[in-house]
């Protein structure tokens, strides 16, 4: 592995929920969540263990590691209308880790994925092929992709079959 | 590759869209008024203008958001994009 210039990791389960919100829900859920809520476009926030990635101007997903319960984040919403939809088992994560990972990754997906125009911390829904990915660059040499369980085995093996290429 | 500009997104490839049809149709605030001609011209006629056209856009594989966007349609080349609510620029 060490060897290697470009690999691809699964990432260990962890909690998801997908926060939806008008201004009032998600400003208080701002303030609730430790990592707080990017108000810019397509920017991640994180404070250790727990994220938070804009997906849409009301929509944001949480990360936190597994058996996290949002407690706070109940409280601080409760009686305002607002969607806290618990997604842990809908989607896996993996990681793409090396100095080509964007090449890589351009091979399906549309995006310009040079580091001027997908800077680190920059996260979208976006498409690989013909999946739909959450994308989320990490570091300079590193993407986290979010994608639906089923749709796991056909990102990995366009993944294995661009690396080919 | 066709760029759209998202009014929450910016410029973003064409494929993570989906067409959403004409614009500016407001639902009928009385519904239980109309008769049948208003409703098949309220569900089902639409214009099949020529040039420049206001339409329903949406960013399925983004933001998941509807806005409008003025499109030509003999080149298909998009003049703008604005929210919905707004009104036509």
């Amino acid at each position: 592995m060490a060897e290697t210039s470009l690999y691809m990791r699964m990432l260990p389960p962890m909690s998801r929920w997908i926060l939806q919100g008008g201004a009032d829900a998600l400003s208080a859920a701002a303030r609730a969540w430790p990592a707080g809520l990017s108000s810019e476009a397509c920017r991640a926030r994180g404070q250790g263990e727990l994220h938070a990635l804009w997906l849409g101007p009301e929509e944001f997903l949480l990360l936190a590691p597994p058996d996290h319960e949002p407690r706070a984040l109940r409280e601080a919403l409760a009686g305002m209308p607002h969607s806290l939809v618990d997604v842990s088992h809908r989607q896996v994560a993996f990681e793409v880790c090396g100095p080509d990972c964007a090449l890589l990754l351009s091979a399906a997906c549309p995006l310009d994925l040079d580091a001027a125009h997908f800077p680190v911390g920059m996260c979208t829904r976006t498409v690989f092929g013909k999946a739909d990915i959450v994308l989320w660059r990490t570091r300079a040499d590193a993407f986290h992709v979010e994608v639906w369980r089923s749709f796991l085995p056909y990102c990995t093996e366009l993944l294995a079959e661009q690396v080919q290429n | 590759m066709l760029l759209i500009d998202c009014p929450y997104c910016g410029n973003r490839p064409e494929i993570e869209f989906t067409y959403g049809g004409q614009a500016h149709i407001a639902r009928p605030t009385q519904p239980a008024d109309y008769d049948d001609h208003q409703w098949t011209e309220f569900l089902y006629l639409r214009d099949n203008q020529r040039g420049l056209r206001a339409e329903r856009w949406r960013h399925s594989h983004g933001c998941g958001r509807f806005f409008n966007a003025l499109r030509d349609t003999t080149t298909d080349r998009f003049h703008g994009t604005y929210k919905v609510g707004e009104p036509r620029p």
